[in-house]
């Protein structure tokens, strides 16, 4: 009998792995249906090059349905919720979408609404972030008006999707008003509420050398608590415990929830709104036949698209596993690799996984991309991945000589 | 593995005084933990917090973030950084006898 595979979200996630599995499937063993609200793909590691003017709304936003594999159907609806106890997702349009199989794959969303002012007036004017496009835009008028005064970069409270990003803001930041002239009247400050630049230690202590080196001042420890802002005049950031840090222009990267029908939906998500899963099988604790992919899932790693990418080896493994009624395989190894672009040019690489912090070295193997190092390759393949997102990635295609699994040749120790 | 005394008793920690084994703790113990971060007395307000990051990481083998423990604890982040001025999460887990929670990366 056919069997019905559902894909909550079309993003990176949903994407590659509905076409993975309509791959693995012909059309009479499964039929495959995708859900999104809208039919706009952003690749979101253009978002932090939209405020610099270094891309634009049409070079970063497609069709998802164009992204889909022949014979995958496409439901432009908005999610109510799911009944895991029945196998059915309702949607906002009144349809009953009943599954054998469910993947939730819609991503994190932003919860300003959890930090005191990031509601209010000032929003997109004095108090902005780069982490959608009209913010991005918005972000990107406010980076033109401004001619001197104090930058803060504030993370508001983890996990936020690519944990690298609000650092990679503040060394485009100082090159972007190098490049005006103006960067001795620009005072650059980032604001963490980690202890260090980064959760990792060897990463962190290359990543607040690269921030001194820039002469960008580091907060740590800071749990933004409100943010009190004019929107034409200074403001500034309030921690928890009383602690202040005032500005002319905030970045601010808002708290992230999942989806909002995952906390509707009763039993599927954890108190954030993501989907506790196995970290290594990522099949959804709550019922076997619900399996999460990406930003969505509840796994102890970076929010990131090169997890997504990981992952969706082994998920579509196990989703025929278990329609198979096979043992699922505890595959997935937590892999995580992020360019990190630091500005004029260059960019640094880490990879690391669930157990190994990021190293020194080579990446994939001695002779590849410099590890932990600033360099121009690095920089270069970073601006390839766009192309790479949209043609492998996507696709869910496995990148010959590159498998999911962390590579540890060419990789030095403590 | 260094170790520290509480009432009487030679429970091993982490570098950052951290209890490694959760059921070496007592309820006994918590006063002086407590003292150690500069927390005089234990209200029923802490005590909630403390059994509820001990029911948490029975459950899930990691003690709650902050934010996680403002939704679910039944105590607003605001209280808990009166209770716990210098990090809830982190002096929480201290007291109430169970690792450090993991942060999120």
């Amino acid at each position: 009998m056919t069997k019905r595979i559902v894909v909550l979200g079309a993003g990176t996630g949903g994407t590659l792995i509905a076409n993975r599995l309509r791959r693995a499937y012909d059309r009479t063993e499964a039929e495959i249906v995708v859900v999104d609200r809208d039919d706009d793909h952003v690749y979101q590691p253009g978002l932090l090059f939209v405020p610099f003017g270094l891309a634009d709304a049409n070079e970063i936003v497609r069709s998802r349905r164009e992204y889909l594999h022949a014979g995958i159907a496409f439901h432009e609806a908005a999610i109510d919720r799911v009944d895991t106890a029945a196998n059915e997702v309702r949607l906002g349009d009144g349809t009953a979408l009943g599954y054998d199989v469910l993947v939730i794959a819609t991503g994190a969303r932003l919860a300003r609404d959890e930090t005191a002012g990031l509601d209010g007036p000032a929003w997109g004017a004095t108090v902005s972030t780069f982490y959608t496009l009209p913010d991005a835009l918005d972000l990107r008028h406010a980076l033109r008006r401004f001619d001197g005064g104090r930058l803060v970069v504030n993370v508001v409270d983890m996990p936020v999707k690519c944990p690298v990003a609000p650092l990679e803001f503040c060394f485009l930041a100082d090159w972007y008003f190098r490049r005006r002239g103006i960067r001795d009247r620009v005072e650059l400050t980032y604001v963490t509420p980690l202890d260090a630049a980064f959760t990792k230690p060897v990463a962190a202590r290359t990543l607040a050398g690269l921030l001194a080196d820039k002469g960008v001042g580091l907060v740590t420890e800071f749990n933004t608590g409100s943010v009190e802002a004019d929107p034409a005049g200074p403001g500034k950031l309030v921690s928890y415990d009383d602690r202040e840090v005032p500005f002319d222009l905030a970045v601010v990267v808002p708290a992230h929830s999942g989806a909002a029908y995952v906390a509707r939906s009763p039993g599927l998500g954890d108190e954030l709104g993501f989907v506790p899963v196995d970290p290594h099988t990522l099949q959804a604790k709550t019922a076997p036949n619900v399996f999460a992919i990406g930003d969505a899932a509840g796994v102890p790693t970076s929010k990131a698209g090169s997890v997504t990418h990981f992952e969706g080896e082994a998920l579509a493994g196990n989703i025929e596993r278990f329609l198979d009624g096979r043992p699922l395989d505890a595959s997935f190894d937590g892999h995580t690799n992020c360019f990190i672009e630091t500005g004029f040019g260059k960019a640094l690489l880490i990879d690391f996984n669930y157990e190994t912090e990021p190293l020194t070295g080579h990446f994939p193997a001695e002779v590849g991309l410099p590890l932990l190092k600033e360099s121009r390759l690095n920089h270069l393949g970073k601006l390839m991945f766009q192309w790479f997102y949209w043609h492998v990635l996507l696709p869910g295609h496995d990148v010959p000589g590159l498998g999911s699994d962390m590579p540890v040749r060419g990789k030095k120790g403590d | 593995m260094p170790t520290a005394t509480y009432d009487g008793t030679a429970v091993e920690v982490n570098d950052e005084g951290f209890f490694t084994d959760p059921d070496r703790w007592t309820e006994a113990m918590a006063a002086q933990i407590a003292k150690e971060q500069g927390i005089d007395t234990l209200t029923d307000r802490h005590w909630k917090v403390i059994a509820f990051m001990r029911a948490e990481y029975a459950a899930k083998g990691t003690g709650p973030t902050v934010r996680a423990l403002g939704k679910t604890s039944g105590v607003t982040v605001k209280e808990l950084y009166q209770l716990f001025p210098k990090g809830p999460a982190k002096t929480a887990a201290k007291i109430a006898g169970i690792p450090k929670p993991h942060g999120c990366i």
